[in-house]
This record gives C-alpha cells, structure tokens and sequence, in this order.
C-alpha cells in the first residue's frame, strides 16, 4: 500500500466525516457564537485537507490557498465577535 | 522510513480533527466547545502539516509550513478570547455544573472599587 493509497483511503475519509460532524453542529448551533466557532473550524479542518491534498497531487503551491485561509479564519473570528459585542452595546 | 513517519503525522492529524469535531458536537455549552475545538484544531493542523514539510523536504515548502503553523499558533487563541468575552456578554449562559466563574467575580470586585451597582441583567446566571 504506498503512500498516496493510505492518505486517499483512510486519512481524507477521516477529516471529511469530521467535516459533516461540524456541519451539524453549524447548522444546530442554538446561539450565533456557536455557528461561529463552528464555521472557524471547518476552516481550520480546511487547512488540514488542503495540506493532504499537497502529498496526493505532489504540488506544493496549494499551500499558498492554505495561507489565506488561515488568514481568513481569524479576520472573520474577529469581525464577527466586534460586530456582535458592538450591536449588543447600541440597543 | 520517510513515508511511515508521515502515515503516522497525517494519522495523527486526522484523530485530533476528528475528536475536535466530536468535542463540538457532543460539548454540553458553547465555552467548553470553544476549548475543545481550539486546542484540538491547533495541534492536528500542525502534525498534518509538519507531514507536509517532511514530504516534500524543500526549503520554501518548509517555510510556508512554518508560517502557517506559527500564524495559527498566535491567532488561534486570541480569537477564541475575544469570542468567549463577546459570548459572555451577549449572555450565553454556562453549563449549570460549571463550578467557576472568574470573569464574575473581576466584574464585581470591579464595580466595587468604583462604588457602583452591579448591572448583571445581560450576564449569565451563576
């Protein structure tokens, strides 16, 4: 079994049933900070998947989607936690 | 030998992900959720993407891995204060077995320094 049959048939499956674990509880999520956290981690969870498909395809310019993600996934932490402190203030 | 080290890191990666997920589903309220997810998420993107750098054992790959990981090693924690503190006051309740409260009492020994009431109609109950 090489390299690229192992990461194709245990580790993707693995963080993709994750992602649909996530999903759930994004679209559960009683409050919005819960939906929040939620959709940070399936950035986050995003990076991992992009660092896996760097090994299956064998290029490593994915890592550059890897970074703006993860660049992402804090501005949008950020504004929202911001925008939700700064509305609770105003009413 | 390279290609078992990095079965084992991306395997490692994808355990810790996957007990995130599971932390943030199963989590009775939102800021034990919010401890599991950020610990947990930090460390798999690390092993996967320390797999990553082994890989292709090139020195511009090996730096981008290494500002990734660094950029959300820094970020990942500060967005999870400001998000809990931005919960704690919209008035996200705790989980009624929790038995500490610090932020409270900082509030309170707060207003008491400045000799005010105590306005905790937004906070959660103890």
């Amino acid at each position: 079994m090489s390299l690229q049959d192992y990461l194709l048939y245990v580790v993707v499956p693995i963080i993709c049933l994750s992602l649909m674990i996530i999903l759930a509880r994004f679209i559960k999520g009683p409050h919005v900070v819960d939906r929040v956290i939620a959709l940070d981690l399936i950035i986050t969870s995003g990076v991992g998947l992009i660092g896996v498909f760097c090994i299956l395809y064998q290029d490593a310019s994915f890592l550059d989607t890897a970074t703006i993600l993860a660049l992402i996934a804090f501005l949008s932490t950020i504004a929202f936690a911001y925008y939700l402190d700064k509305g609770n203030n105003n009413d | 030998m390279t290609d078992i080290i990095i079965m084992i890191l991306c395997t490692l990666g994808a355990i810790f992900i996957f007990i995130a997920s599971l932390g943030i589903y199963r989590m009775p309220d939102f800021y034990t959720r919010l401890s599991v997810t950020v610990k947990a998420g930090t460390i798999g993107i690390g092993c996967i993407l320390g797999a990553v750098a082994l890989y292709f054992a090139d020195f511009s790959v090996t730096t981008k891995v290494f500002a990734i990981i660094f950029f959300l090693f820094i970020t990942s924690p500060v967005a999870a204060f400001m998000i809990s503190r931005t919960a704690y006051s919209t008035g996200v309740k705790l989980w009624k077995k929790s038995v500490v409260d610090e932020l409270r009492d900082d509030l309170e020994k707060e207003c008491l320094e400045e000799g005010k009431e105590l306005d905790l109609s937004e906070q959660p109950e103890k």
